[in-house]
């Protein structure tokens, strides 16, 4: 691609060891996130989209480097023209960069330090990266609170005088603090009613345009991600099942678990009727996966080459990228409209 | 929408007084808040209070020293106070006159009522150091030396148990404190270990905890104890037996300690801390020791009494203090043998000190518990 990429993620794998016994030996490994490549270009929004358990918070995880990656790399760019790959650097290298990139997390109620003010959690980290202190901190959190929406006078209060709504708010404008080119958002709108949510995708949207950002959109389902993305990955058991632009992926979707999950999205007219696809089973086991392609043994499609071959991640339309031996043959019903 | 959200919220906080709302609070304050609405810890604390202090002025509220004999007083009861008569309001007490049952041969004292003796406040009386450095003689109460005055009696070699119980407070409730500000140390440093590292080394620490909890305390303490050598003087005995209760103490922290490292470790304000640039010291200075320092506290003065009945214990069988120091573990010792508590049941009043001071501490432990996250209601 032309653009400018702001984060380009190659075979990124992150394997937890499962350990039993007193010496606790390595008994095996939970593949949490298995050969996994993205890209983000800088102003754009992917949607990270996948079932709990598909490992999307994992990936997330790992892009900011709150957890080290088993293998893989992580090219980030900022400043412009400077890239640095954020799964080889460490310590007070990587500190140096976490002004470049921030998380909005899912639970507003985990999220804030309960014993620290407004002004003290949204000014953690412009305090840590040195970029403002005292007067100018004050400031620089006040012009933050306006931008989100809160009222500046509340700067002092504690997070438990907030509601979900407004701590979520909070969140973000701690997230915002530093300026970052980059921001993962996991799961922001999950744990907030329908009227909430879409204030605050609004509120993601509005600051998206206003100060250029890259979002990595983390969700387990595709309406949300449908509003704010650009382009939609789509993840099951630690991979990539199929990624696309936002519009082909929800009107042409060429792997079954889209499929399945479009058929889930609820649609708002009533005269529309749906088929609503109920996979059996459960998620298959990261530490102890299935055979051949993962998703064989919920997938109604599934034939015998599904069992023994893993299919990989091919450009099966120009942009959209699909994990099925089948991609090419199935006829695949995707969303009625967009909503 | 978000402009309603606001308004809903301006017109919660209204309603209260802007400034002092709960929503301005720290933590801190609300937690002190709702402690101080506990009201059986609000009664712990302020008995507790009174306890340490009249430990700290020990030597000023005594009459007598610790091992001061009043001559031909053994085994005597409590003193009645009288009121009235010439005196007006100021109570006063009769001076004792022995004499013995005459089938059983045990001492009978009676007062003699013919001179009352005024007790008299702020007088001069026998000299006592202050901290080691100089002396003094002022005492809160006493009576001319022709009488005496033994609120609780006097045990049997006629020193009077209120001197010894207002004397041996000093050791039973300080080494509470110094017992515990040894295992708080352990505790964080061993238990903190344990929850950052994790692994083997938190395999390793958590079976030997399971091992020092398994070992029946008393015996342990006994074994621990009977290493102390004989020789050793009042002070280094107690400051023994201080190591000897903690290095059970510790265990029950470090477990706090770890538990709460590991909940909070994964919790998102910290990561969010750490994605914002915070070094590992900073993570754990500033998010995780404040967000469970409450609980520490807690666990701290629930802590207390198990040390004080511990010193108790072991100097009630011998093993703790030693005579001439004094603690109430040390002055239960007479109420040893079933004589004793039939025909002098007052010896058996620094027991109750003791399960005051035990009580005291549990609610003190419970309101702190209740008040310690004031967010759950």
């Amino acid at each position: 691609m032309t653009e400018q990429m702001v984060l380009q993620v190659e075979g990124l794998k992150k394997f937890f060891p499962v350990e039993r016994g007193f010496l606790r030996r390595v008994v095996g490994h939970v593949r949490a996130v298995d050969d996994v490549s993205l890209a983000i270009a800088a102003g754009e929004t992917l949607g990270l989209v996948g079932e709990s358990g598909s490992g999307k918070t994992t990936v997330g995880r790992c892009i900011l480097r709150a957890l080290k990656p088993t293998e893989g790399s992580i090219r980030f760019t900022y400043d412009g023209d400077q890239t640095v790959d954020m799964a080889q650097i460490d310590g007070r290298e990587l500190r140096d960069l976490r002004r470049y990139a921030n998380m909005i997390f899912q639970d507003p109620f985990h999220s804030l330090d309960p014993r620290w003010t407004v002004l003290d959690i949204v000014g953690e980290p412009l305090k840590l990266t040195n970029m403002a202190s005292g007067k100018a901190l004050e400031d620089r959190v006040a012009h933050l609170m306006d931008v989100v929406g809160l009222e500046v006078k509340h700067l002092r209060r504690y997070p438990h005088a907030f509601s979900g709504g407004q701590r979520q708010r909070i969140g973000v404008a701690r997230a915002l603090a530093t300026n970052p080119r980059l921001i993962v958002a996991d799961e922001p709108v999950s744990a907030l009613d329908v009227s909430t949510q879409a204030q605050i995708l609004n509120l993601l949207q509005d600051l998206q345009s206003e100060f250029g950002l890259s979002y990595l959109f983390i969700a387990h389902d595709l309406s949300v991600v449908e509003h704010i993305s650009d382009r939609v990955a789509v993840m099951y058991v630690g991979k990539l099942v199929e990624v696309a632009k936002r519009d082909q992926l929800f009107f042409f979707p060429k792997h079954p678990y889209t499929e399945a999950l479009l058929s889930a999205v609820p649609t708002p007219d009533p005269d529309v009727s749906k088929s609503r696809i109920i996979l059996p089973g459960e998620i298959a086991n990261p530490a102890d996966p299935p055979s051949g392609c993962y998703f064989h043994p919920r997938c109604k499609y599934a034939q015998d080459i599904c069992r023994e071959e893993t299919p990989l991640l091919r450009e099966v339309e120009p942009g959209q990228w699909v994990s099925c031996h089948f991609a090419d043959e199935l006829d695949l019903v995707g969303a009625p409209t967009l909503a | 929408m978000a402009q309603d959200e606001h308004r809903a919220v301006e017109l919660k906080m209204t309603s209260v007084d802007a400034d002092d709302s709960l929503s301005n609070m720290s933590r801190g304050k609300l937690i002190r808040r709702r402690f101080l609405r506990h009201r059986l810890a609000r009664l712990g604390l302020s008995v507790l209070i009174i306890l340490y202090l009249m430990a700290i002025c020990a030597d000023f509220i005594a009459p007598y020293q610790a091992g001061t004999r009043l001559k031909g007083f053994k085994d005597m009861g409590p003193s009645p106070i009288h009121f009235g008569g010439d005196s007006g309001f100021q109570p006063f007490v009769y001076a004792r006159e022995r004499g013995f049952h005459p089938k059983t041969f045990r001492e009978i004292y009676t007062e003699n009522e013919d001179e009352p003796h005024m007790i008299h406040f702020f007088v001069r009386g026998e000299s006592y150091k202050v901290l080691g450095l100089f002396e003094l003689d002022w005492h809160l109460f006493g009576v001319s030396e022709d009488a005496n005055i033994t609120l609780f009696g006097t045990d049997i070699v006629g020193r009077d148990i209120f001197s010894r119980t207002v004397i041996a407070a000093r050791v039973s409730l300080f080494i509470g404190l110094g017992g515990v500000a040894i295992s708080f140390v352990l505790g964080c440093l061993i238990g903190g270990i344990s929850g950052y590292f994790g692994g083997i080394i938190d395999e390793l620490i958590q079976r030997v905890i399971d091992l020092l909890i398994a070992i029946p305390t008393l015996p342990l303490w006994m074994v621990l104890s009977a290493a102390i050598p004989r020789t050793w003087s009042v002070e280094g005995t107690y400051f023994a037996i201080t190591v000897v209760l903690s290095i059970v103490g510790w265990t029950g922290l470090a477990r706090v300690v770890r538990g709460k490292l590991l909940s909070l470790r994964d919790l998102d304000f910290v990561i969010a801390s750490r994605l914002s640039g915070g070094s590992d010291l900073y993570v754990i200075t500033r998010h995780l020791l404040p967000n469970f320092a409450s609980h520490l506290i807690v666990s701290l003065t629930l802590a207390i009494p198990g040390m004080i009945l511990g010193e108790t214990a072991l100097s009630f069988i011998g093993l703790g203090m030693q005579e001439p120091g004094v603690s109430w573990g040390v002055l239960l010792q007479d109420t040893m043998n079933f004589g004793a508590l039939v025909h002098q049941p007052w010896k058996l009043i620094p027991g109750v000190f003791i399960v005051v001071t035990v009580l005291m501490f549990n609610f003190v432990g419970d309101g702190l518990r209740d008040a310690a996250d004031p967010y759950s209601l």
